[in-house]
């Protein structure tokens, strides 16, 4: 066995490559959120429902539809995002000139439906869904075995927030979606159909985490709760990053994936907890969040 | 001179309810009840939509039934001690949370519950997933048996009673109005010289002090402490009682709470038993949509205009 300083290398490698992957579902999930925020000014709580729907829709496509892994890549995030999109036109939207809280128990009580909807369906316990014959298999690394489909986790959501992150920052249409999130009224003023941009805002940040959701199918178990106990460590990832950037979004995200990853190996006790322990430090520090701005 | 007929009316029902309705029903109305209340001061009178509150309720809970299971102490003192830990734990809680307003509020207040919940899964004293059962009820001040139902709901009123008038008297005295108007205008609050997080702070502490004391008579109802207590879901319902019965008015939490204990009771004994959180989900769709004032303001509302 490999070891290093007394430290094994295997474990330790291991532990950080399933940092890695939870982080790369941070990124995602917290980049949507950050998305939906800049224009919205709210929390979407529902998020973690529709990345667990996301994933379900995978798992029923093939199921009754025999709609393989490549093919609900793509439709799967369309259809989340469609479900996201009606979800703003009729129910956000008539409340939108309210107390963003109300937006905000909006979007709790629809997670809570959405959960309730799929636990009375399928049960609690997970769905298994197999890794595609493409990605099965593995490679053998110096301190560890990269199995395929972890691989191309790390890569493809990676691939999908840089993506993100250069069409908000460089391109005209993001343009568009930074001037919305300064303001608003201006941009209206200058014949811009802001609603629309608004509403494809939230359709494609809720996308994104139905992206998330295939993603995540062949990796954890379909289950009607996956959502929501990845939800509350991304709020904690949105806080210690603070939302002012698309790019601070996904870096936390990765980073506090590793944070994760490490601890479970020198201190497994404490890897449920230590997110939320580095949101303590840095509400102490630099409440604003690490690239957030002062309010 | 309104309120003190409401007031008159509440404490009749209450002695009298037994009579006609299950006392452990009632109790469990109560101590949500109790909670909600708790919930509304932080909520409905200084504006701050904290969505962790249940890890105030479950720990009220853990250390009154530890107490309670391992002690020989006086279920009163077991319920002091429950609710000064959630007050200690509110304290630095507080501190955290009032730094960031808003929807950050809610997500960091959402976060350090889960913290404590996962700390309260694994530390040895609370039985982890099993929770603490057969807590017993023991004998108040040492000589009245609380293991009878009449004599446990009496006490559970009186408890009721004390924390429905500690939030009336916060509410209606001069710090109260402080945090009227903190809610109603921040800047304007500081620039009148108001440490405004300070009073943010002390609301927030009662507030967990009295969701500590609810969650430690509702052990002792039922015997039982558990991570249900502590969960996110139960964050979620308190916030589901004080929208539905009416978030700023002093009985909404009350009916909030009557209305979903309730409904909860119906459902969970039919076969709809399944569907309680899509239902849940739903009242809270509809409640923000059309119903924003709850069952009380929408009354007052309707009293306003008839008469």
């Amino acid at each position: 066995m490999a070891t290093f300083l007394g430290i094994n290398l295997f474990g330790l490698f291991g532990q950080l490559l399933v940092g890695l992957i939870n982080g790369s579902f941070y990124a995602l999930l917290s980049l949507g959120l950050a998305i939906i925020f800049g224009l919205l000014k709210i929390i979407n709580f529902a998020q973690g429902a529709m990345y667990m729907l996301g994933a379900f829709a995978a798992w029923l496509a093939l199921q009754y539809l025999g709609i393989n892994y490549w093919a609900a890549l793509i439709v799967v995030p369309l259809a989340v995002g469609a479900i996201g999109i009606l979800m703003e036109r009729y129910l956000l939207r008539p409340i939108a000139n309210e107390d963003h809280l109300y937006s905000l128990l909006l979007t709790f009580g629809v997670a809570l439906i959405l959960q309730g909807l799929f636990t009375h369906m399928f049960g609690s316990s997970g769905m298994p869904y197999n890794i595609p014959e493409e990605l099965k298999g593995g490679s053998r690394l110096p301190f560890m075995y990269l199995p395929n489909y972890r691989a191309w986790i790390i890569i493809a959501s990676l691939v999908v927030c840089v993506s993100t992150w250069y069409m908000i920052e460089k391109t005209k249409l993001g343009a568009y979606l930074r001037a919305g999130t300064e303001n608003p009224q201006l941009m209206q003023a200058f014949g811009i159909n802001v609603p629309l941009i608004v509403t494809l805002t939230f359709g494609f940040g809720v996308g994104l985490a139905g992206f998330a959701g295939v993603m995540a199918a062949p990796v954890y178990s379909v289950s009607p709760e996956m959502g929501s106990n990845m939800l509350i460590v991304v709020f904690a990832i949105v806080v210690i990053g603070g939302m002012g950037s698309i790019g601070g979004a996904i870096l936390t995200g990765l980073g506090m994936g590793v944070v994760e990853g490490l601890t479970k190996y020198f201190y497994p006790e404490a890897s449920t907890t230590i997110i939320f322990l580095v949101m303590v430090i840095v509400l102490l520090t630099k409440p604003a969040g690490l690239f957030g701005k002062e309010a | 001179m309104q309120l003190n007929k409401s007031m008159i009316a509440l404490v009749v029902l209450g002695l009298l309810a037994p009579l006609a309705l299950y006392p452990v029903f009632l109790m469990k109305v109560l101590c949500f009840a109790l909670f909600a209340c708790a919930f509304n001061l932080l909520l409905g009178f200084v504006g701050l939509l904290s969505f962790g509150h249940a890890v105030f309720l479950g720990t009220g809970g853990y250390i009154t039934g530890y107490l309670m299971s391992t002690t020989g102490l006086t279920p009163e003192i077991s319920i002091l001690a429950g609710t000064l830990c959630a007050a200690a734990l509110g304290a630095v809680y507080g501190k955290l949370a009032v730094k960031r307003e808003g929807i950050y509020f809610a997500m960091v207040t959402l976060a350090l519950a889960q913290l404590m919940f996962f700390v309260y899964l694994q530390a040895p004293f609370t039985g982890g997933e099993d929770g603490l059962q057969g807590v017993p009820r023991g004998e108040l001040f040492g000589f009245i048996d609380l293991s009878d139902n009449m004599n446990m709901y009496y006490f559970v009123f009186a408890i009721f009673l004390f924390g429905f008038w500690l939030v009336n008297r916060t509410i209606h005295s001069p710090f109260g109005q402080i945090l009227k108007a903190i809610r109603e205008n921040e800047p304007r609050a500081i620039s009148l010289g108001y440490n405004v997080n300070d009073y943010k702070w002390a609301a927030f502490v009662i507030s967990a002090a009295l969701a500590g004391m609810a969650g430690s008579t509702k052990t002792l109802v039922f015997q039982l402490a558990s991570l249900n207590d502590v969960h996110w879901h139960m964050s979620g319902e308190v916030v589901l009682m004080t929208l539905l019965g009416g978030m700023g008015t002093i009985f909404g939490p009350i009916v909030g709470a009557a209305s979903v204990v309730g409904i909860q009771n119906y459902l969970s004994g039919g076969e709809l038993g399944n569907y309680i959180h899509i239902i849940m989900g739903l009242i809270f769709v509809v409640c923000v949509l059309a119903f924003r004032n709850g069952i009380v303001g929408e009354f007052h509302k309707l009293l306003k205009k008839n008469f």
